[in-house]
Formats: C-alpha cells, sequence, structure tokens
C-alpha cells in the first residue's frame, strides 16, 4: 500500500552510509560468529579424516551420544505437551494472572544453569527432603540420568511455548470459535483448526528445545557427577577431552552439536522464507 | 477496561466459548510448580538453616565479592558492546536489501542454537595464544583469553541475538512518515536518527540490553573455558558456586546461589514490567 511513498528518501538511503553500514556488518559477523562457527570444523579435521572417525568411535564418546539422545528424547515431548497447553492457556482465556504465568515461563532464561542444577541437586540429593525420602526407598535420581533428564527439562520448558504465544496471539481465537459452534469437539478443534495454523512454529519450537536439550553443560555438569562411560552427556564429555588435551577429540565431539547447530538455523531460515511467501500470496489476491 | 478505544478491543467481550481452560491452565500450573517452584524450597531449607551472620560472612567473603565484581562488570561491557552491534545489526537487516541477507538473519541465532560448551573452547582456541585471533592480538600487545576479557568476548557472543530480535520487529513498524518529514525539512540523516527514530526504538533497545546482561550474568560454558578461573581475577559468580559444590561445601554454595536466584529474579520481573508498560503505550496511542 506504501508503494508511493518509498521512493521518498529515507534515513541511511544514501549509497555511502549503506555500504558502509552493511560492510561493516558483514566484516563483524565474519569475525564475531562465522570464523568461530568454520574454526569447529577446522580442529575437528586439523589431523584428517581418519582421526575424525576414530575419535568419534571410541567406546565413550559413543556412550556420550547416545545417553544425549537418550536424554533429548525424553525432555522434548514433555516440553512439547506443556509447551501446547501453556501457550493455549494464556492465549485463549484471560484471567488474573496470567501476565504472572508468562514471566514465571521465563525463570528458566532468567537463572544461571549452575543454580539450576544446584536447586535440583539440593531437592532431590541425598540430604535434600525429598532425597532423604527416594535415599531411604532405594531410589536415585542425582548423579544417574534422571536427574540429568530432570535439569534439562527445567532449561529448556520456556522453548516451545515461547515460540507459540506470539504467533497465537497474533492469529486471534476467531477460527477456533467458529469451530467449536460448529460442534467440534476439543480433540477435534485441536487437530483440524490449532495445529495446521501453528505447525510450523511447534516444529521450529521442538527442534530448539532439542538443540537446547542436547547441549545443555551447566545444570547438567553439577548432577550428573560425570562419571565417564556412565554419566557423561556430550557436552560434559567435550569438557573432560578438551581438559586432558585432547583437543581434536573435543572438537570432533562439538562438530556434532555444531551440525545439529546449524541444522535448527536453516530450519528457522526455511520457516521465515515459507511464511514470508505466504505473506506475499495473501496480499496479491 | 470495556470503555478504552483501541484496535484490539473494538470487539465485544468474549464469552468463554474454547474448550480446555481447566485442562490447560491447570496442568501448566502443576507443570511450573512441580519444576520451577518446587526445587527452589530445597534452596529456600537449606539457607534458612545458616544464622543470618554465617549467610553475611560466606556471602560477602573476598573471593565471592571479586567474583560478583568480575561478573556484573563484564556483564556490563558484553551488553553495552551488543547493544551497538544488535542495533547495527538490526538496522542493516531491517532497512537494505543485499545479497546473503537471509544467510546473516539466520545466523544471528546461532549462538542460542549453539551448545555454550561449544562456544567456550571455540573461543579458548580462537583467542589463545596461537589461534587465530590470539596470534593477531598478541602483536598488538592484548591478551584475550585466560584474562577477564576473555569472559566478555564470551558473554557477548552467547548474547548476540537479544537486541537484535527486540529491535528488529519495532524498526520494522516504524511508519515512515515523521522521518520522511525530518528529511525533507532538511534535517540531516544523523539528526533525524537520533532525535526522531532512536527515541521509538530506545524501549526496545533497552528491553534487548537487559535481557542481554541478564544472560550474560548467568553464562556458564561458554565463560569457564576462556577466563582462566584464576581466584580474585577471573573468576565468575556462577563458577563460585561450583568451586563451594565441589568442596561439598553445600550451605555456601547455597548462600551464593541466593544471592544470584534473587538478583535474576528482580531483573526478570524488572524487565517484564518494563516491557508491559512500554507495549502499552505504544499500541495505547
Amino acid at each position: 500500500m506504501a508503494s508511493g511513498q518509498r521512493h521518498q528518501q529515507r534515513v541511511g538511503d544514501s549509497p555511502a552510509v549503506k555500504y558502509t553500514l552493511i560492510g561493516l556488518t558483514l566484516v563483524m559477523t565474519a569475525v564475531l560468529l562465522v570464523v568461530p562457527l568454520i574454526s569447529i570444523f577446522q580442529q575437528a579435521f586439523v589431523d584428517g579424516l581418519a582421526v575424525y572417525w576414530d575419535s568419534l568411535g571410541d567406546p565413550d564418546t559413543l556412550h556420550a551420544i547416545g545417553l544425549t539422545l537418550f536424554v533429548a528424547l525424553l525432555t522434548v515431548p514433555i516440553n512439547l505437551v506443556f509447551g501446547v497447553l501453556l501457550a493455549w492457556s494464556v492465549t485463549r482465556f484471560e484471567f488474573p494472572g496470567r501476565k504472572l504465568l508468562m514471566t514465571l515461563m521465563d525463570i528458566p532464561f532468567a537463572v544461571s544453569p549452575v543454580v539450576a542444577g544446584l536447586l535440583y541437586l539440593l531437592l532431590y540429593g541425598n540430604n535434600g527432603w525429598i532425597g532423604a525420602w527416594l535415599f531411604e526407598h532405594d531410589l536415585q535420581l542425582m548423579f544417574a540420568w534422571p536427574g540429568i533428564v530432570m535439569v534439562t527439562v527445567f532449561v529448556t520448558c520456556p522453548f516451545v511455548a515461547r515460540e507459540l504465544i506470539p504467533l497465537m496471539q497474533q492469529q486471534g481465537r476467531e477460527d477456533e470459535e467458529a469451530a467449536v459452534i460448529l460442534g467440534a469437539s476439543g480433540w477435534q478443534l485441536f487437530c483440524r483448526v490449532t495445529l495446521p495454523n501453528i505447525k510450523w512454529a511447534l516444529l521450529y519450537g521442538v527442534i530448539l528445545t532439542n538443540a537446547r536439550a542436547v547441549g545443555e553443560f551447566g545444570a547438567v555438569s553439577v548432577v550428573s557427577g560425570n562419571i565417564r562411560g556412565e554419566t557423561n552427556t556430550l557436552p560434559l564429555h567435550i569438557q573432560l577431552l578438551y581438559e586432558d588435551y585432547q583437543a581434536t577429540a573435543a572438537f570432533a565431539s562439538a562438530s556434532l552439536l555444531a551440525v545439529i547447530a546449524l541444522i535448527t538455523l536453516i530450519f528457522k531460515a526455511f520457516i521465515e522464507w515459507r511464511q514470508e511467501r505466504a505473506h506475499k500470496a495473501e496480499s496479491t489476491h | 477496561m470495556s470503555t478504552t478505544l483501541s484496535v484490539a478491543s473494538a470487539k465485544p467481550r468474549h464469552k468463554r466459548v474454547l474448550p480446555g481452560f481447566g485442562l490447560s491452565l491447570g496442568s501448566s500450573l502443576f507443570f511450573i510448580s512441580l519444576i520451577l517452584l518446587l526445587p527452589m524450597t530445597g534452596l529456600v531449607m537449606q539457607t534458612s538453616n545458616m544464622g543470618w551472620s554465617e549467610y553475611w560472612y560466606v556471602i560477602t567473603d573476598e573471593r565471592v565479592v571479586a567474583s560478583y565484581k568480575v561478573t556484573i562488570w563484564a556483564a556490563v561491557i558484553a551488553s553495552v558492546f551488543n547493544g551497538l552491534f544488535g542495533l547495527l545489526l538490526a538496522w542493516v537487516l531491517v532497512r537494505y536489501e543485499f545479497p546473503g541477507k537471509r544467510i546473516l538473519d539466520a545466523l544471528v541465532d546461532l549462538p542460542f542454537a549453539l551448545p555454550t560448551a561449544v562456544a567456550g573452547i571455540t573461543l579458548a582456541t580462537l583467542y589463545a595464544e596461537n589461534g587465530w585471533y590470539g596470534q593477531l592480538l598478541a602483536e598488538l600487545g592484548i591478551k584475550v583469553a585466560y584474562t577477564p576479557l576473555g569472559i566478555v568476548v564470551a558473554m557477548s557472543f552467547t548474547s548476540i541475538p537479544f537486541v537484535v530480535r527486540t529491535v528488529q520487529p519495532v524498526l520494522e513498524e516504524l511508519a515512515p512518515e515523521e522521518e520522511e518529514a525530518g528529511i525533507t525539512l532538511g534535517a540531516s540523516d544523523w539528526s533525524v536518527f537520533r532525535r526522531i527514530i532512536l527515541p521509538s526504538l530506545w524501549p526496545a533497545l533497552v528491553t534487548g540490553v537487559a535481557l542481554s546482561f541478564t544472560r550474560s550474568l548467568g553464562e556458564f560454558g561458554a565463560v569457564i573455558f576462556v577466563a582462566g578461573n584464576m581466584p580474585y581475577i577471573s573468576e565468575i559468580t556462577s563458577l563460585m558456586i561450583f568451586v563451594r559444590l565441589q568442596e561439598f561445601d553445600f550451605p555456601a554454595a547455597s548462600a551464593i546461589a541466593s544471592v544470584v536466584l534473587i538478583a535474576s529474579l528482580i531483573l526478570l520481573f524488572a524487565i517484564n514490567i518494563w516491557q508491559a508498560r512500554y507495549l502499552k503505550r505504544l499500541h495505547g496511542r
């Protein structure tokens, strides 16, 4: 609609300013983000492909990869269900304390992961009030995989809801209300109306949760106990290798996590590209 | 409330048509209580067992106070840097078209997707004396790795996306009229930017910087690999908690953690209140 105004001059339109700013941004991004990303792979392959495969084939590394995938496999579905329910309640209904609920949801973003790990250790460790009871019943959660799953759930719980809330707020509730009036049941409503509208954001939320879950370090290192071949997740294993002066092996493991990060970014770019296209298609009609 | 005139509230107040209010809110509250609030009871119990003077003694220990100072200063510098760099990135991404823009936009999120331990070993390797950046900086007599400067580098890396992602949407929605009027009246680009654009961006910029600061205060994984972790010089508070834990001094670890937790909760609530206020002002007009 504003195409007539586009010809007018806006701030920063002069070529000198424009190309200086773009150039500066590209140089800074290269220094701060691109070179570090490339150097992960450079370090991983510095001794050649054979060494790379060898260090990934190490039994402890394989175990760490397995444990990390296992933790993510448990964490992601829990936070997926919670994220959808939370987004549904805060975007579809008005109730007192709604804003407070959204602020509480942000706690894992604000709290240091070490503090998060400590909170769980104090409660479920042998000295905690729940932990003491568990100890009597021979249940060990801390320094074992359940503890790792619990803190990972804590650290990654906001991501799905965070992706869904702005989108569901923007879409409004009219479609869903119409479906209810036409007689749809709750489950039909979710599967046929809500889910198709939010599926891409939901998928991105899941992928982001997964990326954070496989990469969580601080909280996990407090509750894991770092037992090699038992409770070492991939990020902890990377630390162990790195501090053991096996930098190449550390970077080989790190490259796996970097690939997961790259897939996450590519997926996000893909979703945004789709949205833009859908937007353009809508406005030309 | 119902008499305020705004686009959003022009429609009549809805009755609750949609199903699932009890289910979604109930399970969200249950989940938040179980995952986020219950673990805090362990910390409260642990610290309340300490006397006030013992608590005070632990949290004002010389080495701990030094860690507060290092953490806060590094976070301040990192978030101010991110304020400037984030503003530049957001500006270039919104205002200009150039090849590779989509890749740049996706790359901004790299620090969110890349595990902090991976970022940590990568930055440590790059900035070490024999690393790509370390060699260049050594010629200028600057040491980054294993100094407080390394902490700043790690903190700014992990919190780059915050400012960009808060400023970008506001910049996109900025109406061009005032800006064009300013230019037509003969004001320079810089003075239009300073007097018209910057005041509109200011609230979003402050939010982004505050988020980046909060995140930096809690950053652990990326920092510990580059910091060198020298007591009194380059030891961050999160690490201090970790050190106390490894000494099995649970009361001291809990006391320091309570300070960090309270500080981050205050910051989180302040940011959310500030954000709600400026959003209201933005949409209220």
